[in-house]
């Protein structure tokens, strides 16, 4: 009796830490899944009920009833395809541009200036330096500098780089450039940490049989650091597309640059036709997720090379 | 420092000698100050890595982790756009046994492994020379001797001139037929394993390479054959062909093993150096034979090596000895230990 009643609790305690274990997990995740619920999933579905909701038949502005609108989706595509267009032209070619200025920037920090650790300090600091400033500031200070009669400007029209009617506020150019600025340090950083483990070894034995450096780069070092590539071309692509900042005709847009974001920002605090702006939002990020989820997916199986 | 095509060459040295510099310059990642390297008569000093006809087995690996061990072992031949670089990477994997994890990755690999798959990578290039960086350096002791044989035994089949750098004095006496030995960046003494260790030149070759009694004193007499010093009251006797100096102050010594004790004092004989009496201070088992170490008075202690043939240990600690060794047996060095003692 003795023996099995022992038997008996020696199989309880064995089942029991496993139980409990779960009950701490759950309560440990209780906080974070509040706070998913909260402020990631209740603004989603509101959001996407704003974005099937109809027109009040009192025909007020600004008033919607509950319903089922599939036909504000086909609305917001006819009316501002150009814009979504836009925006994803915009990201793409910012993003690249944040590519190229920022991977022989990390290089530098990252693997040519391995043995020099304060100087690696000090020009990281300066790449996350432009944050200390507030972003708004700094895309005005880029409007002034490029403004039309500003120094610049004036320079490129005396020289005759610029034709005297053109100007470049207001142009893509114009916006493309400060999305890419504003953004760059998202690319620099994720780029910089996988740089910065790179195994110099590696590249050594790529040399050793008979990669030229050019070759070497292409077969090696591009995707070894691949991680580093994809995480920062997402850091920058996902808001740059979102962004309704830059290409605002207040900072560096013009009439001819609004992106979905500033169709989003005049659809509700303009014009407040809710659900348009949302079923706009709800493409924006299902476009986004799908990009992501098939470029996420090529990259892992090397296909983007 | 001259390697000839086709031997087994082994750089030996400490840690921070300058053999893995040295073999970095060869295989063209750094590059030298001063001096010239040329491979089959050809000046190779200026000459890019890529382009050089070198490959190297490094001491890391260095195995491309984003390639399956086939597309690493091919590497090589696809930038030489060598034909069907495919089919010799697997035929390379077949000489190093892992034909079966072709398709792996090489961090799926183990230690061992990986050093095979780091060889065939450079062997298949058939380099005119293949520079080895430690490769065994970090697989555990019984993976090293039989990688060492492997090794041994793809040198001896393909016919390649390689160059192996190593600390590891058993390893480099083991698998080269030419052994250099290094220190502070110089090369000390060149030749055959067996030559160095039965002559070694200097006071660190001697030391480096096994273990060595050095007894350092004036030369007091010398004939046609041979040269005696005068050490602290002993006369030590070395044949003139085995000694590097045969005037003034030098060192002689015996290797350990070469060196008998006696529990009486033996008759003089000129043929044998003598010395002692003295204490054996300390008895080490290493199996095959006991290492005792006699301290005598006013000289130092000695090493004397004997094989457990029959009683184990021959003397108990604490006995009275005398340390004999054979004439013929004696070296003489170029040089003086820093410090003229004679412990191993």
């Amino acid at each position: 009796m003795a023996f099995a009643a022992f038997g008996h609790g020696g199989g309880g305690q064995q089942s029991s830490p496993t139980k409990s274990n779960a009950k701490v997990a759950f309560f440990l995740l209780l906080p974070g899944l509040a706070y998913l619920g909260l402020f990631f999933l209740t603004p989603l579905i509101s959001l996407v009920i704003t974005s099937l909701e109809a027109p009040d038949p009192t025909g007020d502005i600004g008033v919607y009833q509950y319903g089922f609108e599939v036909g504000n989706y086909w609305y917001a595509i006819q009316t501002f395809w150009p814009h979504i267009a836009r925006s994803f032209a915009y990201a793409f070619i910012a993003t690249i541009a944040a590519l190229v200025i920022s991977y022989p920037l990390a290089y530098f920090i990252g693997v040519r200036l391995r043995t020099r650790p304060l100087l690696q300090g000090l020009l990281l600091t300066l790449v996350i330096a432009p944050f200390f400033i507030s972003f708004l500031l700094r895309t005005f200070a880029w409007r002034q500098i490029f403004s039309s009669d500003g120094v610049v400007v004036q320079f490129m029209h005396a020289t005759g780089l610029l034709a005297q009617n053109q100007y470049i506020a207001g142009t893509d150019f114009m916006v493309i450039f400060g999305l890419t600025y504003n953004f760059i340090p998202f690319m620099t950083l994720p780029l910089f940490t996988t740089l910065e483990r790179l195994d110099i070894r590696l590249l050594e034995a790529s040399s050793d049989l008979y990669a030229s450096p050019a070759i070497t780069f292409r077969k090696v070092t591009l995707p070894i650091t691949m991680p580093g590539i994809i995480s920062g071309t997402l850091l920058t692509f996902i808001p740059i597309a979102g962004d309704f900042v830059n290409a605002s005709p207040e900072f560096l847009g013009g009439p001819k640059t609004a992106m979905i974001g500033n169709v989003v920002q005049s659809s509700f605090l303009e014009t407040q036709d809710y659900p348009t702006a949302s079923a706009l939002s709800v493409m924006l990020m299902t476009v986004i997720l799908i990009l992501v989820s098939v470029y996420v997916k090529k990259s892992g199986t090397e296909d983007l090379l | 420092m001259h390697i000839p095509a086709g031997e087994f060459f082994a750089l030996l040295g400490p840690s921070g000698c300058g053999k893995t510099t040295t073999l970095r310059l060869v295989a063209g990642l750094d590059e030298p100050t001063s001096g010239q390297i040329l491979i089959g008569g050809k000046d190779i000093t200026y000459t890019k890595a890529y382009q050089r006809p070198v490959n190297t087995v490094f001491q890391s690996y260095a195995l491309f982790p984003h390639m399956s061990i086939l597309e690493n072992v091919a590497f090589g031949l696809k930038q030489r756009k060598v034909a069907d670089p495919l089919v010799k990477a697997a035929e390379a994997l077949e000489l190093v046994q892992l034909s079966h994890l072709a398709q792996r990755r090489p961090q799926q690999l183990s230690g061992g492994q990986q050093q095979r798959v780091a060889l065939a990578r450079a062997l298949v290039n058939r380099p005119s020379l293949l520079l080895l960086d430690e490769p065994l350096g970090a697989l555990d002791l019984k993976l090293r001797r039989e990688m060492q044989v492997e090794l041994k035994a793809i040198q001896m089949e393909v016919g390649l001139t390689f160059l192996h750098v190593t600390h590891d004095q058993e390893e480099a006496m083991d698998m080269a037929d030419i052994v250099a030995v290094m220190n502070k960046g110089r090369i000390e003494q060149m030749g055959a394993p067996e030559k160095l260790y039965d002559r070694p030149h200097t006071a660190f070759v001697s030391k480096f390479l096994g273990q060595s009694n050095l007894f350092t004193g004036e030369v007091v007499e010398q004939n046609a054959t041979s040269v005696s010093i005068d050490f602290k009251g002993h006369k030590l006797t070395v044949p003139k062909d085995r000694a590097e100096r045969h005037s003034g102050r030098i060192t002689v010594g015996v290797r350990p093993e070469k060196a008998t004790f006696h529990e009486s004092a033996p008759a003089a004989d000129s043929n044998v150096n003598l010395i002692g009496p003295g204490e054996i201070i300390d008895i080490r088992f290493t199996g095959v034979s006991n290492q005792y170490l006699i301290e005598i008075p006013n000289i130092g202690n000695v090493t004397v090596f004997a094989q457990n043939v029959g009683k184990s240990p021959v003397v108990e600690l604490g006995a009275k000895v005398w340390v004999s060794f054979k004439v013929e047996h004696t070296f003489g060095l170029s040089d003086n230990p820093d410090n003229s003692g004679s412990e191993d």
